[in-house]
Protein backbone atom coordinates (compact mmCIF):
# COMPACT_ATOMS: atom_id res chain seq x y z
CA UNK A 1 0.00 0.00 0.00
CA UNK A 2 0.84 3.93 -0.82
CA UNK A 3 3.29 4.30 3.01
CA UNK A 4 1.81 7.71 3.71
CA UNK A 5 5.00 10.28 4.53
CA UNK A 6 2.47 11.88 7.28
CA UNK A 7 2.61 8.79 9.38
CA UNK A 8 5.99 8.84 9.62
CA UNK A 9 7.95 6.58 12.72
CA UNK A 10 8.37 9.81 14.65
CA UNK A 11 4.49 10.01 14.60
CA UNK A 12 3.44 6.73 14.99
CA UNK A 13 5.95 6.42 18.14
CA UNK A 14 4.97 9.05 19.90
CA UNK A 15 1.06 8.69 19.83
CA UNK A 16 2.17 4.61 20.77
CA UNK A 17 4.49 5.67 23.41
CA UNK A 18 4.31 9.29 24.40
CA UNK A 19 7.00 10.98 26.21
CA UNK A 20 5.55 13.92 28.04
CA UNK A 21 2.58 12.08 29.02
CA UNK A 22 0.64 12.78 32.40
CA UNK A 23 -0.18 14.83 34.91
CA UNK A 24 2.53 17.49 36.23
CA UNK A 25 2.88 17.65 39.90
CA UNK A 26 3.48 21.28 41.32
CA UNK A 27 2.23 22.87 37.18
CA UNK A 28 0.60 26.34 38.29
CA UNK A 29 -1.23 26.07 34.56
CA UNK A 30 -3.98 24.35 33.60
CA UNK A 31 -5.24 24.24 29.91
CA UNK A 32 -7.59 21.83 27.49
CA UNK A 33 -8.63 21.88 24.22
CA UNK A 34 -11.18 19.42 22.19
CA UNK A 35 -12.66 19.43 18.42
CA UNK A 36 -16.32 18.72 18.62
CA UNK A 37 -16.09 17.77 15.43
CA UNK A 38 -14.83 14.41 15.90
CA UNK A 39 -13.85 14.60 20.13
CA UNK A 40 -10.41 15.20 20.50
CA UNK A 41 -9.73 16.47 23.35
CA UNK A 42 -6.22 17.48 25.13
CA UNK A 43 -5.46 18.27 28.81
CA UNK A 44 -2.44 20.02 29.36
CA UNK A 45 -0.21 21.30 32.83
CA UNK A 46 2.59 23.76 32.93
CA UNK A 47 5.08 24.94 34.95
CA UNK A 48 6.42 28.31 34.34
CA UNK A 49 9.07 30.67 36.32
CA UNK A 50 9.81 34.10 36.96
CA UNK A 51 10.60 34.98 33.92
CA UNK A 52 8.00 33.76 31.92
CA UNK A 53 9.38 30.53 30.58
CA UNK A 54 7.94 26.91 30.14
CA UNK A 55 10.02 25.04 32.26
CA UNK A 56 8.09 21.97 31.75
CA UNK A 57 4.86 20.33 30.04
CA UNK A 58 2.98 17.43 30.63
CA UNK A 59 -0.71 16.56 28.22
CA UNK A 60 -3.34 13.89 28.25
CA UNK A 61 -4.56 13.69 24.88
CA UNK A 62 -7.19 11.50 23.68
CA UNK A 63 -7.26 11.64 19.92
CA UNK A 64 -6.24 10.51 16.88
CA UNK A 65 -1.96 9.34 16.13
CA UNK A 66 -1.60 12.91 14.62
CA UNK A 67 -3.11 14.54 17.49
CA UNK A 68 -1.33 12.52 20.28
CA UNK A 69 1.92 13.02 18.64
CA UNK A 70 1.90 17.25 18.30
CA UNK A 71 0.74 16.89 21.51
CA UNK A 72 3.79 14.92 22.70
CA UNK A 73 6.38 16.54 20.02
CA UNK A 74 4.96 20.12 21.68
CA UNK A 75 5.52 19.32 24.99
CA UNK A 76 9.18 18.52 24.10
CA UNK A 77 9.88 21.10 22.23
CA UNK A 78 8.31 24.12 24.43
CA UNK A 79 10.45 23.44 27.47
CA UNK A 80 12.58 26.00 28.58
CA UNK A 81 11.09 28.69 25.80
CA UNK A 82 9.38 31.71 26.46
CA UNK A 83 5.91 33.03 24.87
CA UNK A 84 7.33 35.00 22.25
CA UNK A 85 9.11 31.87 21.00
CA UNK A 86 6.64 29.23 21.47
CA UNK A 87 4.70 31.82 18.96
CA UNK A 88 6.72 31.63 16.55
CA UNK A 89 6.98 27.82 16.63
CA UNK A 90 3.03 28.28 16.34
CA UNK A 91 3.11 30.23 13.41
CA UNK A 92 6.02 28.27 11.79
CA UNK A 93 4.15 25.53 12.24
CA UNK A 94 0.99 27.13 10.52
CA UNK A 95 3.11 27.95 7.83
CA UNK A 96 4.25 24.21 7.58
CA UNK A 97 1.01 22.58 7.83
CA UNK A 98 -1.03 25.17 5.11
CA UNK A 99 2.03 25.37 2.61
CA UNK A 100 3.98 21.90 3.26
CA UNK A 101 7.18 23.62 3.43
CA UNK A 102 8.41 23.67 6.83
CA UNK A 103 11.02 26.31 8.03
CA UNK A 104 14.20 25.97 9.47
CA UNK A 105 14.64 25.67 12.68
CA UNK A 106 11.17 23.41 12.98
CA UNK A 107 12.74 20.22 13.83
CA UNK A 108 10.91 17.67 14.53
CA UNK A 109 7.85 18.99 14.03
CA UNK A 110 8.18 19.41 10.22
CA UNK A 111 6.59 15.87 10.21
CA UNK A 112 3.48 17.31 10.18
CA UNK A 113 4.12 19.66 6.98
CA UNK A 114 2.55 17.02 4.63
CA UNK A 115 -1.41 17.49 6.28
CA UNK A 116 -1.23 20.49 3.80
CA UNK A 117 -2.22 17.50 1.19
CA UNK A 118 -4.81 16.52 4.32
CA UNK A 119 -6.60 19.68 5.12
CA UNK A 120 -9.28 18.17 7.03
CA UNK A 121 -6.27 17.02 9.62
CA UNK A 122 -4.63 20.28 10.00
CA UNK A 123 -6.94 20.61 13.16
CA UNK A 124 -5.88 17.56 14.48
CA UNK A 125 -2.21 18.70 14.94
CA UNK A 126 -3.01 22.49 15.61
CA UNK A 127 -5.15 21.17 18.62
CA UNK A 128 -2.77 21.24 21.43
CA UNK A 129 -0.91 24.15 20.06
CA UNK A 130 -4.04 25.62 20.75
CA UNK A 131 -4.71 25.28 23.85
CA UNK A 132 -1.27 25.80 24.90
CA UNK A 133 -1.60 29.16 23.75
CA UNK A 134 -4.83 29.39 25.03
CA UNK A 135 -3.28 28.74 28.39
CA UNK A 136 -0.61 30.91 28.23
CA UNK A 137 -2.57 33.97 26.97
CA UNK A 138 -5.42 33.27 30.13
CA UNK A 139 -1.96 33.29 32.07
CA UNK A 140 -0.63 36.40 30.45
CA UNK A 141 -4.25 38.54 30.94
CA UNK A 142 -4.24 37.37 35.08
CA UNK B 1 -25.56 -24.20 -22.22
CA UNK B 2 -24.35 -22.67 -19.17
CA UNK B 3 -24.32 -23.26 -15.56
CA UNK B 4 -27.24 -21.18 -14.18
CA UNK B 5 -25.20 -19.74 -11.30
CA UNK B 6 -22.26 -18.85 -13.68
CA UNK B 7 -24.84 -17.38 -16.08
CA UNK B 8 -26.54 -15.20 -13.09
CA UNK B 9 -22.70 -14.34 -11.88
CA UNK B 10 -22.26 -13.11 -15.41
CA UNK B 11 -25.02 -11.04 -15.73
CA UNK B 12 -24.02 -9.08 -12.30
CA UNK B 13 -20.49 -8.29 -13.18
CA UNK B 14 -21.79 -7.03 -16.85
CA UNK B 15 -24.57 -5.38 -15.14
CA UNK B 16 -22.37 -3.66 -12.48
CA UNK B 17 -19.64 -2.52 -15.30
CA UNK B 18 -22.57 -0.84 -17.22
CA UNK B 19 -23.54 0.62 -13.81
CA UNK B 20 -20.07 2.22 -13.18
CA UNK B 21 -19.60 3.29 -16.96
CA UNK B 22 -22.85 5.59 -16.03
CA UNK B 23 -20.69 7.69 -12.90
CA UNK B 24 -17.74 9.23 -14.69
CA UNK B 25 -16.52 10.05 -11.38
CA UNK B 26 -15.25 6.64 -10.79
CA UNK B 27 -12.86 6.87 -13.27
CA UNK B 28 -10.92 9.56 -11.34
CA UNK B 29 -7.97 9.09 -9.71
CA UNK B 30 -7.42 9.99 -5.78
CA UNK B 31 -3.62 10.34 -4.98
CA UNK B 32 -2.55 8.44 -7.97
CA UNK B 33 -4.80 5.32 -7.10
CA UNK B 34 -8.35 4.28 -8.89
CA UNK B 35 -11.31 5.58 -6.99
CA UNK B 36 -12.44 3.45 -4.09
CA UNK B 37 -16.04 5.21 -2.89
CA UNK B 38 -16.98 3.76 -0.43
CA UNK B 39 -19.27 6.63 1.24
CA UNK B 40 -22.47 6.80 -0.36
CA UNK B 41 -24.01 7.10 3.02
CA UNK B 42 -22.72 10.82 3.31
CA UNK B 43 -23.87 11.37 -0.10
CA UNK B 44 -23.88 9.26 -3.59
CA UNK B 45 -22.34 9.50 -6.86
CA UNK B 46 -24.01 11.17 -9.84
CA UNK B 47 -24.35 9.40 -12.88
CA UNK B 48 -24.50 10.99 -16.64
CA UNK B 49 -28.03 10.71 -16.64
CA UNK B 50 -28.47 13.19 -13.72
CA UNK B 51 -25.73 15.18 -15.12
CA UNK B 52 -26.88 15.46 -18.55
CA UNK B 53 -30.45 16.52 -17.44
CA UNK B 54 -29.17 19.27 -15.63
CA UNK B 55 -27.15 20.45 -18.35
CA UNK B 56 -29.36 20.12 -20.55
CA UNK B 57 -32.04 21.84 -18.67
CA UNK B 58 -30.10 25.12 -18.29
CA UNK B 59 -28.70 24.77 -21.65
CA UNK B 60 -32.12 24.62 -23.64
CA UNK B 61 -35.24 24.70 -21.29
CA UNK B 62 -34.67 27.19 -18.56
CA UNK B 63 -36.46 29.56 -16.71
CA UNK B 64 -38.69 30.17 -13.84
CA UNK B 65 -41.88 27.79 -13.30
CA UNK B 66 -45.10 28.41 -12.30
CA UNK B 67 -45.90 32.00 -12.69
CA UNK B 68 -44.35 32.76 -16.69
CA UNK B 69 -46.84 32.94 -19.56
CA UNK B 70 -44.37 31.95 -22.36
CA UNK B 71 -43.22 28.84 -23.96
CA UNK B 72 -40.06 28.45 -21.63
CA UNK B 73 -41.53 28.94 -18.36
CA UNK B 74 -44.63 26.70 -19.38
CA UNK B 75 -42.27 23.79 -20.06
CA UNK B 76 -40.06 23.95 -17.38
CA UNK B 77 -43.07 23.97 -15.02
CA UNK B 78 -43.98 20.88 -16.82
CA UNK B 79 -40.75 18.89 -16.28
CA UNK B 80 -40.64 20.55 -12.80
CA UNK B 81 -44.52 19.41 -11.79
CA UNK B 82 -43.19 15.96 -13.82
CA UNK B 83 -40.80 15.75 -10.84
CA UNK B 84 -43.39 15.27 -8.31
CA UNK B 85 -45.71 12.51 -10.07
CA UNK B 86 -42.60 10.72 -10.21
CA UNK B 87 -41.85 11.15 -6.85
CA UNK B 88 -45.21 10.36 -5.60
CA UNK B 89 -44.87 7.26 -7.32
CA UNK B 90 -41.40 6.34 -5.94
CA UNK B 91 -43.20 6.56 -2.81
CA UNK B 92 -46.39 4.97 -3.30
CA UNK B 93 -48.38 8.32 -2.35
CA UNK B 94 -51.85 8.61 -2.77
CA UNK B 95 -51.60 11.94 -5.07
CA UNK B 96 -49.16 14.04 -6.13
CA UNK B 97 -50.34 17.03 -3.84
CA UNK B 98 -49.17 14.61 -0.75
CA UNK B 99 -44.90 15.61 -2.10
CA UNK B 100 -43.41 18.73 -1.39
CA UNK B 101 -40.28 19.53 -2.49
CA UNK B 102 -37.51 20.78 0.40
CA UNK B 103 -33.99 21.30 0.43
CA UNK B 104 -32.98 18.22 2.18
CA UNK B 105 -34.50 15.61 4.57
CA UNK B 106 -33.44 18.21 7.18
CA UNK B 107 -35.59 20.65 6.23
CA UNK B 108 -38.63 18.37 5.67
CA UNK B 109 -37.92 17.67 9.36
CA UNK B 110 -37.66 21.14 10.28
CA UNK B 111 -41.15 21.72 7.88
CA UNK B 112 -42.56 19.04 10.19
CA UNK B 113 -41.11 20.65 13.39
CA UNK B 114 -42.19 24.43 12.87
CA UNK B 115 -45.86 23.60 11.18
CA UNK B 116 -47.39 20.33 12.40
CA UNK B 117 -45.21 21.46 15.33
CA UNK B 118 -47.22 24.26 16.09
CA UNK B 119 -50.18 22.11 16.88
CA UNK B 120 -49.15 20.50 19.63
CA UNK B 121 -49.57 21.35 23.04
CA UNK B 122 -47.38 21.72 26.75
CA UNK B 123 -46.74 18.50 27.49
CA UNK B 124 -47.63 15.93 24.66
CA UNK B 125 -44.59 14.00 23.53
CA UNK B 126 -42.29 13.94 20.53
CA UNK B 127 -40.64 10.42 20.30
CA UNK B 128 -37.87 9.85 18.85
CA UNK B 129 -35.18 6.84 18.97
CA UNK B 130 -31.54 6.44 20.26
CA UNK B 131 -29.89 5.85 16.58
CA UNK B 132 -31.06 9.05 15.15
CA UNK B 133 -29.31 11.11 13.42
CA UNK B 134 -28.52 15.02 14.45
CA UNK B 135 -31.35 16.08 11.76
CA UNK B 136 -34.28 13.70 13.23
CA UNK B 137 -33.43 15.04 16.41
CA UNK B 138 -32.01 18.96 16.94
CA UNK B 139 -35.44 19.97 15.47
CA UNK B 140 -37.67 18.67 17.66
CA UNK B 141 -35.32 19.31 20.48
CA UNK B 142 -35.78 23.03 18.98
CA UNK B 143 -39.48 22.57 19.33
CA UNK B 144 -39.49 21.53 22.55
CA UNK B 145 -37.57 24.43 23.76
CA UNK B 146 -39.76 26.61 21.61
CA UNK B 147 -43.43 25.26 22.90
CA UNK B 148 -42.88 23.17 25.71
CA UNK B 149 -43.60 19.60 24.27
CA UNK B 150 -42.20 16.59 25.86
CA UNK B 151 -38.70 15.07 23.48
CA UNK B 152 -38.57 11.48 24.52
CA UNK B 153 -35.92 9.06 23.57
CA UNK B 154 -36.87 5.11 22.84
CA UNK B 155 -33.01 3.30 23.60
CA UNK B 156 -31.64 0.47 21.43
CA UNK B 157 -30.52 -3.03 22.28
CA UNK B 158 -26.94 -4.20 22.14
CA UNK B 159 -27.64 -5.31 18.67
CA UNK B 160 -28.28 -1.95 17.54
CA UNK B 161 -31.90 -3.03 16.59
CA UNK B 162 -34.86 -0.68 17.53
CA UNK B 163 -35.73 -1.61 21.74
CA UNK B 164 -39.30 -2.12 20.44
CA UNK B 165 -40.41 -3.17 24.37
CA UNK B 166 -39.18 0.09 25.29
CA UNK B 167 -40.92 1.70 22.54
CA UNK B 168 -44.50 0.31 23.91
CA UNK B 169 -43.61 1.65 26.83
CA UNK B 170 -42.99 4.50 25.84
CA UNK B 171 -46.00 5.08 23.88
CA UNK B 172 -48.19 3.92 26.88
CA UNK B 173 -49.52 6.99 28.35
CA UNK B 174 -51.05 8.21 25.45
CA UNK B 175 -49.44 11.63 25.26
CA UNK B 176 -47.18 10.51 22.55
CA UNK B 177 -47.92 13.07 19.49
CA UNK B 178 -45.78 12.35 17.48
CA UNK B 179 -43.62 9.03 16.81
CA UNK B 180 -39.76 10.55 14.52
CA UNK B 181 -37.49 7.30 13.74
CA UNK B 182 -35.26 6.54 10.95
CA UNK B 183 -35.93 3.87 8.50
CA UNK B 184 -32.29 2.69 8.10
CA UNK B 185 -29.90 4.17 10.33
CA UNK B 186 -26.88 6.09 8.80
CA UNK B 187 -24.29 4.53 11.32
CA UNK B 188 -25.29 0.94 12.38
CA UNK B 189 -27.00 -0.12 8.76
CA UNK B 190 -30.23 -0.87 11.22
CA UNK B 191 -33.21 -1.10 9.18
CA UNK B 192 -36.74 -0.41 11.29
CA UNK B 193 -39.42 -2.48 11.09
CA UNK B 194 -41.48 0.66 10.13
CA UNK B 195 -45.10 -0.92 9.64
CA UNK B 196 -44.90 -2.54 12.98
CA UNK B 197 -43.92 1.13 14.90
CA UNK B 198 -46.34 3.06 12.67
CA UNK B 199 -49.14 0.23 13.99
CA UNK B 200 -47.74 0.46 17.72
CA UNK B 201 -47.80 4.72 17.34
CA UNK B 202 -51.28 4.73 15.54
CA UNK B 203 -52.52 2.33 18.25
CA UNK B 204 -51.33 5.13 20.84
CA UNK B 205 -53.34 7.94 19.07
CA UNK B 206 -49.80 9.41 17.44
CA UNK B 207 -48.97 10.12 14.39
CA UNK B 208 -45.47 8.73 12.69
CA UNK B 209 -42.88 10.04 10.38
CA UNK B 210 -40.10 7.95 9.27
CA UNK B 211 -36.72 9.04 7.86
CA UNK B 212 -35.94 7.42 5.08
CA UNK B 213 -32.47 9.43 3.84
CA UNK B 214 -30.84 5.93 3.79
CA UNK B 215 -33.29 4.10 3.56
CA UNK B 216 -34.86 4.80 0.37
CA UNK B 217 -31.57 4.30 -1.73
CA UNK B 218 -31.82 0.61 -0.67
CA UNK B 219 -35.64 -0.56 -0.52
CA UNK B 220 -38.61 0.39 -2.32
CA UNK B 221 -40.57 2.58 0.06
CA UNK B 222 -44.35 2.04 -0.30
CA UNK B 223 -45.70 5.03 2.58
CA UNK B 224 -48.86 3.06 2.18
CA UNK B 225 -48.03 0.13 2.83
CA UNK B 226 -46.08 1.15 5.70
CA UNK B 227 -49.13 3.16 6.76
CA UNK B 228 -46.70 6.21 7.78
CA UNK B 229 -47.82 9.60 8.17
CA UNK B 230 -44.63 12.03 7.21
CA UNK B 231 -41.77 10.16 5.27
CA UNK B 232 -38.74 11.96 4.38
CA UNK B 233 -36.02 11.73 1.72
CA UNK B 234 -33.31 13.66 0.03
CA UNK B 235 -32.16 13.73 -3.15
CA UNK B 236 -28.45 13.84 -2.73
CA UNK B 237 -28.21 10.08 -1.96
CA UNK B 238 -30.54 8.99 -3.61
CA UNK B 239 -27.73 9.78 -6.82
CA UNK B 240 -29.21 12.91 -7.47
CA UNK B 241 -27.89 16.56 -6.78
CA UNK B 242 -27.69 18.08 -3.50
CA UNK B 243 -30.22 20.96 -2.85
CA UNK B 244 -33.35 18.73 -3.36
CA UNK B 245 -35.55 16.88 -1.08
CA UNK B 246 -38.99 15.63 -0.31
CA UNK B 247 -41.60 15.22 2.29
CA UNK B 248 -44.53 13.40 1.89
CA UNK B 249 -47.31 13.54 4.14
CA UNK B 250 -50.95 12.31 3.95
CA UNK B 251 -52.85 14.81 2.51
CA UNK B 252 -55.64 15.57 5.32
CA UNK B 253 -52.29 16.64 7.53
CA UNK B 254 -50.67 18.39 5.21
CA UNK B 255 -54.08 20.44 4.25
CA UNK B 256 -54.40 21.16 8.94
CA UNK B 257 -50.71 22.17 8.92
CA UNK B 258 -50.18 26.07 8.97
CA UNK B 259 -47.19 27.01 6.39
CA UNK B 260 -43.65 26.70 6.50
CA UNK B 261 -41.93 29.94 5.25
CA UNK B 262 -43.13 32.61 3.92
CA UNK B 263 -43.12 34.40 0.27
CA UNK B 264 -44.07 34.28 -3.35
CA UNK B 265 -45.74 30.63 -4.54
CA UNK B 266 -47.19 29.91 -1.11
CA UNK B 267 -49.74 32.52 -1.25
CA UNK B 268 -53.41 32.63 -2.57
CA UNK B 269 -53.80 36.46 -2.19
CA UNK B 270 -52.06 38.83 -0.94
CA UNK B 271 -52.80 42.38 0.61
CA UNK B 272 -50.97 44.29 3.45
CA UNK B 273 -53.70 43.85 6.21
CA UNK B 274 -53.47 39.46 5.53
CA UNK B 275 -52.78 36.61 3.08
CA UNK B 276 -54.08 33.62 2.47
CA UNK B 277 -52.80 30.08 1.61
CA UNK B 278 -52.22 28.49 -1.79
CA UNK B 279 -53.31 25.17 -1.39
CA UNK B 280 -51.06 21.93 -0.66
CA UNK B 281 -48.33 21.24 -1.63
CA UNK B 282 -47.72 25.05 -3.29
CA UNK B 283 -48.69 26.57 0.81
CA UNK B 284 -45.13 24.71 1.57
CA UNK B 285 -42.97 25.84 -0.95
CA UNK B 286 -42.18 29.49 -0.81
CA UNK B 287 -39.76 31.17 -3.44
CA UNK B 288 -38.53 29.97 -6.49
CA UNK B 289 -37.44 26.17 -5.97
CA UNK B 290 -34.44 24.42 -6.79
CA UNK B 291 -35.36 24.16 -9.97
CA UNK B 292 -32.64 22.27 -11.93
CA UNK B 293 -31.95 20.14 -8.72
CA UNK B 294 -35.75 18.94 -9.05
CA UNK B 295 -34.86 18.11 -12.70
CA UNK B 296 -32.51 16.24 -11.64
CA UNK B 297 -34.09 14.07 -8.92
CA UNK B 298 -35.78 13.06 -11.42
CA UNK B 299 -33.39 12.20 -13.67
CA UNK B 300 -31.70 10.03 -10.65
CA UNK B 301 -35.14 8.20 -10.07
CA UNK B 302 -35.93 6.96 -13.13
CA UNK B 303 -32.54 5.62 -13.71
CA UNK B 304 -32.76 3.93 -10.29
CA UNK B 305 -36.51 2.60 -11.28
CA UNK B 306 -34.16 2.11 -14.82
CA UNK B 307 -32.50 -1.05 -12.53
CA UNK B 308 -35.17 -1.59 -10.39
CA UNK B 309 -35.28 -2.07 -6.51
CA UNK B 310 -35.05 -6.21 -7.01
CA UNK B 311 -31.38 -5.57 -8.46
CA UNK B 312 -30.42 -2.86 -6.16
CA UNK B 313 -31.48 -4.89 -3.40
CA UNK B 314 -29.68 -8.00 -4.30
CA UNK B 315 -26.57 -6.76 -4.92
CA UNK B 316 -26.61 -4.58 -1.73
CA UNK B 317 -27.60 -7.87 -0.04
CA UNK B 318 -24.60 -9.28 -1.36
CA UNK B 319 -22.28 -7.28 -0.99
CA UNK B 320 -23.03 -6.38 2.88
CA UNK B 321 -22.59 -10.13 3.71
CA UNK B 322 -19.62 -10.17 2.08
CA UNK B 323 -18.00 -7.63 3.42
CA UNK B 324 -19.61 -8.35 7.29
CA UNK B 325 -17.71 -11.62 6.44
CA UNK B 326 -14.60 -10.20 4.77
CA UNK B 327 -14.45 -7.18 7.30
CA UNK B 328 -14.83 -9.95 10.22
CA UNK B 329 -11.67 -11.39 9.28
CA UNK B 330 -9.44 -8.22 9.51
CA UNK B 331 -7.33 -8.48 12.46
CA UNK B 332 -8.80 -6.62 15.59
CA UNK B 333 -11.71 -4.95 13.99
CA UNK B 334 -15.11 -4.29 15.34
CA UNK B 335 -18.09 -4.04 13.92
CA UNK B 336 -20.84 -1.64 15.33
CA UNK B 337 -24.16 -2.80 14.93
CA UNK B 338 -25.18 -6.33 14.19
CA UNK B 339 -29.02 -5.75 13.93
CA UNK B 340 -30.60 -8.45 12.00
CA UNK B 341 -32.16 -6.61 9.43
CA UNK B 342 -29.65 -4.03 8.24
CA UNK B 343 -28.78 -2.56 5.06
CA UNK B 344 -24.86 -1.37 3.22
CA UNK B 345 -23.92 0.67 5.72
CA UNK B 346 -20.98 -0.90 8.21
CA UNK B 347 -19.48 1.49 11.08
CA UNK B 348 -16.45 -0.23 12.71
CA UNK B 349 -13.47 1.00 14.94
CA UNK B 350 -9.63 -1.23 14.78
CA UNK B 351 -8.23 -2.04 17.99
CA UNK B 352 -7.02 1.43 19.67
CA UNK B 353 -6.21 3.17 16.03
CA UNK B 354 -8.64 6.24 15.90
CA UNK B 355 -10.65 6.43 13.03
CA UNK B 356 -9.26 9.79 11.49
CA UNK B 357 -6.34 7.95 11.21
CA UNK B 358 -7.90 4.87 9.25
CA UNK B 359 -9.86 7.11 6.65
CA UNK B 360 -6.68 9.27 5.78
CA UNK B 361 -4.71 6.11 5.30
CA UNK B 362 -7.04 4.66 3.43
CA UNK B 363 -7.56 7.80 1.41
CA UNK B 364 -3.92 7.65 0.70
CA UNK B 365 -4.83 4.22 -1.53
CA UNK B 366 -7.64 5.95 -3.18
CA UNK B 367 -10.40 4.67 -0.52
CA UNK B 368 -13.27 7.01 0.60
CA UNK B 369 -14.33 6.15 3.76
CA UNK B 370 -16.45 8.59 6.48
CA UNK B 371 -14.76 8.95 9.90
CA UNK B 372 -16.39 10.23 13.39
CA UNK B 373 -19.82 10.66 14.97
CA UNK B 374 -21.43 10.59 11.72
CA UNK B 375 -24.18 13.14 13.07
CA UNK B 376 -25.25 10.93 15.82
CA UNK B 377 -23.52 12.33 18.96
CA UNK B 378 -25.94 10.52 21.42
CA UNK B 379 -25.54 6.97 19.26
CA UNK B 380 -21.36 7.21 19.92
CA UNK B 381 -22.01 7.87 23.82
CA UNK B 382 -24.59 5.13 23.66
CA UNK B 383 -21.93 2.83 21.89
CA UNK B 384 -19.22 4.02 23.89
CA UNK B 385 -17.09 5.04 21.31
CA UNK B 386 -16.03 8.74 20.27
CA UNK B 387 -15.98 7.97 16.64
CA UNK B 388 -16.25 5.05 14.37
CA UNK B 389 -14.62 4.39 10.92
CA UNK B 390 -17.75 3.71 8.23
CA UNK B 391 -17.68 2.12 4.84
CA UNK B 392 -21.36 2.27 2.85
CA UNK B 393 -22.18 0.82 -0.13
CA UNK B 394 -23.86 1.85 -3.49
CA UNK B 395 -25.13 0.41 -6.63
CA UNK B 396 -21.69 1.03 -7.57
CA UNK B 397 -19.89 -1.00 -5.36
CA UNK B 398 -17.49 -4.44 -6.48
CA UNK B 399 -16.79 -7.12 -4.10
CA UNK B 400 -13.25 -6.37 -5.08
CA UNK B 401 -13.33 -3.04 -3.63
CA UNK B 402 -14.30 -4.12 -0.36
CA UNK B 403 -11.74 -6.68 -0.46
CA UNK B 404 -9.11 -4.02 -0.95
CA UNK B 405 -10.70 -2.39 1.63
CA UNK B 406 -10.14 -5.44 4.05
CA UNK B 407 -6.51 -6.12 2.46
CA UNK B 408 -5.31 -2.38 3.15
CA UNK B 409 -6.96 -2.12 6.62
CA UNK B 410 -4.81 -5.06 7.82
CA UNK B 411 -1.92 -3.08 6.43
CA UNK B 412 -3.00 -0.13 8.71
CA UNK B 413 -3.28 -2.33 11.81
CA UNK B 414 0.20 -3.14 10.82
CA UNK B 415 1.99 0.19 11.35
CA UNK B 416 -0.37 1.05 14.28
CA UNK B 417 -0.26 -2.64 16.45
Amino acid sequence: MAQDDLYRTVVLERARTPRYAGPLAGAQLQGEGSNPLCGDRVKLQAGVDAQGRVTALRHETRGCAICAASADLMAERVAGQDRARISQMHAELVTAVETGIAPEGLGDLSVFAPLHRHRSRIRCAMLPWSALIGMLNDDKDR
Amino acid sequence: MMDQTVASRTDVVGSLRRIRADFPILSQKVHGKDLVFLDSAASAQKPRQVIDAMADTMRTQYANIHRGLYWMSERTTEAYEAVRDQVAAFLGAQAREEIVFTRNSTEAINLVAHSFGSLLKPGQVVLVSEMEHHANLVPWQMLRDRTGVELRVTPITDDGALDMDALARNLSDGQVALVAITHMSNVLGTITDARAIADMAHAAGAKVLFDGSQLAVHRRVDVRALDADFYVVTGHKLYGPTGIGVLWARREILDAMPPFLGGGDMISTVSFERSTWASVPHKFEAGTPAIIETIGLGAALAYIESIGFDAIGAHEEALTAHALKVLGNVSGLKVIGTAPDRGGVISFTMDDVHPHDIATLLDRNGIAVRAGHHCAEPLMRRLGVSATARASFGIYTTPEEIDFLAATLEQIRGFFV
